[in-house]
């Protein structure tokens, strides 16, 4: 056999490979949003749930279902996967998974700036969105400033995205207590993210978001894995350096800011999801359709934790956050000694 | 198509106020290999870089075929000449079939779908540069003198005719640099590419380089045969290194030897270690 040949069905075989992989994620979201949908407090038959879907009145099921279960699954679903592609795209284009946009401040700055409106400017909607992902897009802009010393390093930059992402934190909190009538819920949804009290009518700018940005971010994909080798080889094959970045910061920033304003900062799901996908399919071809769904799956699963499998009911940001946790510790140590990636 | 691959008019290039490149001329050969030398700082990774467009000059211009290539779109660019940087980074769990791939990347579109050609292109670079039974393996479990040849490979895929390559054998074991150099005579012999490299060993460059450039300063000190531009004059101008010329043994090229200030020391020269220490 000749080694045209032995490449051409190396390929296929990662293809395949590769196809099985995202299939089976795309199972696991499924099981997750069906589980959500029939269990809660009660138990609702599967039929019942696909009735209610279709549309038959099932009485005080169809409340339940479209009212409380199905928002709840869907605006997880959305906001997990722009949190994953999201914290992805940061990973790969600073090539560390410690730049992803919640720990950098990102999130926070999101999440400070939709506090801000809802609190002091008693604004809602998608106004709020908007002013979130522009906080976003400033957060971003404020640490390539800070960090920038004849050219961004990416320690340097995530060490002042950590700073400033304490920073906005403690502005969040000290929003929140200026906000007399605010609920501990409400609190928690913009302190570590939750999905309690979600309605289907966020689900529509999510999507956007995820239709427009994504979009673009998986146009830009190869680009992106390109300048991932350093912006000499990128150059070298022919990437529009500047271009690409600001497009790839821009769409990236995007996704988590909309997914902030409609859940919150969910904890560590931007920061886990690629890593997570990068070990479940071994580092085959592009990650943001992966982490997209891995972080759907992470957002759908960890909501249905807290809700139903813990004793007590968690907002999804304290199963994420727990989950994520040692993760962090972990890599930090690891990366310590051996200075590895993604 | 004249016989002048790359020619520099003029060329400036600084970072902030500081000027790296000074007003070069230069004309680069087509199907030959061209060797860059000159002190450190002197500007040579500069020129490089210029030449793929890295860079963007103050004044003066780079002419590929008679066309300035910032005035040719990147992708158009990338596919006629193919940058290897110094120390260049592969993504981690990188296997070295899927680096070789990315050297396709100029010749794909936006949503372009992998064909049979780029399928070709890829066997053929793992082919030229013997990579083909490590195709599977992971870049970072490879040796330094294997994983040299793999960005090579990744070049090479990228099918330019010709190649810019920074320092490619730094950090390699003295029989790896051999066998790198000799890779990339072969390509220049078999599929005329034209090669032009930045080296910091002298004696290398003049053996394996038709055409010997020596920079100083920002400027070009001396271009020509190894054999006019590695004299002793050059070799104190630009590198102030007292050392003397004689014929390589192999080659018959020019090979220099420096005297050092413990060179030529008779008292020391005379008594054989061994002896000394019975």
């Amino acid at each position: 056999m000749s080694l045209v040949a032995d490449i051409a069905s190396l390929r296929q075989g990662r293809r395949r490979k590769r196809r099985m992989g995202l299939a089976a994620l795309a199972a696991a979201l499924m099981a997750g949003i069906a589980l959500t949908l029939a269990v809660g407090q009660s138990v609702t038959p599967p039929l019942t749930v696909m009735a209610t879907l279709l549309g038959v009145d099932t009485g005080g099921d169809a409340f339940t279902i479209r009212v409380l279960r199905l928002p709840r699954a869907v605006i997880s679903a959305l906001a997990g996967a722009c949190f994953g592609m999201g914290g992805v795209t940061f990973q790969t284009l600073l090539r560390n998974p410690l730049a992803s946009p919640d720990i950098i401040g990102i999130s926070s700055g999101a999440s400070a700036a939709a506090v801000f409106c809802i609190v002091m400017l008693h604004l809602s909607g998608t106004i709020v969105s908007v002013v979130a992902v522009a906080a976003g897009l400033g957060v971003a802009l404020l640490i390539y400033l800070l960090a920038w010393k004849g050219g961004a390093a990416g320690a340097r930059l995530i060490l002042v995205g950590i700073g400033i992402s304490a920073m906005l934190q403690s502005f969040t909190a000290y929003l929140l207590t200026q906000a007399p009538s605010w609920s501990l819920q409400q609190a928690l949804r913009w302190m570590t993210g939750s999905v309690n009290g979600a309605e289907l009518g966020q689900a529509l700018p999510l999507l956007l978001a995820l239709g427009i940005f994504g979009s673009v971010l998986l146009a830009l994909r190869r680009d992106l894995e390109t300048l991932a080798m350093g912006d000499d080889m990128a150059a070298g094959l022919g990437v529009p350096i500047g271009l690409v970045r600001i497009g790839v910061v821009v769409a990236a920033v995007g996704l988590v800011a909309f997914a902030t304003a409609a859940a919150g900062p969910v904890a560590f799901v931007a920061f886990l999801s690629g890593p997570v996908a990068a070990r479940l399919l071994r580092r085959n071809g592009s990650l943001l359709m992966p982490a997209a769904l891995t972080g759907a799956v992470l957002v759908v699963t960890a909501d249905f934790a807290g809700q139903v499998l813990l004793p007590a009911r968690y907002p999804v940001g304290i199963v994420t956050g727990v989950l994520g946790a040692p993760f962090l510790v972990l890599l930090i140590a690891r990366d310590n000694r051996s200075g590895g990636s993604l | 198509m004249t016989d002048i691959a790359l020619k520099l008019d003029r060329l400036s290039v600084g970072y902030g106020d500081f000027p790296v490149l000074d007003g070069l001329d230069l004309s680069l050969p087509r199907g030959r290999i061209t060797a860059i030398v000159g002190a450190n700082a002197c500007g040579k990774s500069t020129l490089l870089r210029a030449m793929s467009r890295l860079l963007k000059p103050r004044s003066g211009r780079v002419l590929l075929d008679g066309v300035e290539i910032h005035a040719m779109a990147p992708r158009k660019l990338a596919r006629r000449i193919g940058l290897l940087p110094q120390s260049p980074v592969a993504p981690e769990g990188i296997t070295v079939f899927d680096l070789v791939s990315r050297g396709r990347h100029p010749h794909q579109g936006m949503f372009g779908r992998w064909r049979r050609e780029d399928d070709a292109a890829v066997a053929e670079a793992l082919r030229l540069t013997g990579t083909g039974p490590l195709a599977e393996r992971l870049v970072e479990d490879l040796s330094g003198g294997q994983r040299q040849r793999v960005w090579i490979a990744m070049a090479l895929a990228q099918q330019t005719d010709i190649l810019l390559l920074d320092e490619p054998t730094t950090f390699l074991d003295i029989n790896h640099q051999i066998e790198v150099l000799d890779l990339l005579t072969d390509l220049n012999r078999e599929r005329g590419t034209t090669i032009v490299m930045v080296l910091h060993d002298l004696n290398l460059a003049a053996r394996y380089a038709d055409l010997l450039v020596a920079m100083a300063h920002g400027r070009i000190h001396a271009a020509g045969l190894p054999r006019t531009v590695l004299v002793e004059r050059m070799l104190v101008e630009v590198f102030g290194l007292d050392a003397r010329i004689v014929a390589d043994p192999v080659t018959a090229k020019p090979m220099m030897v420096p005297v050092g200030r413990h060179g030529a020391d008779p008292a020391r020269a005379a008594i054989h270690p061994m002896e000394n220490a019975s």
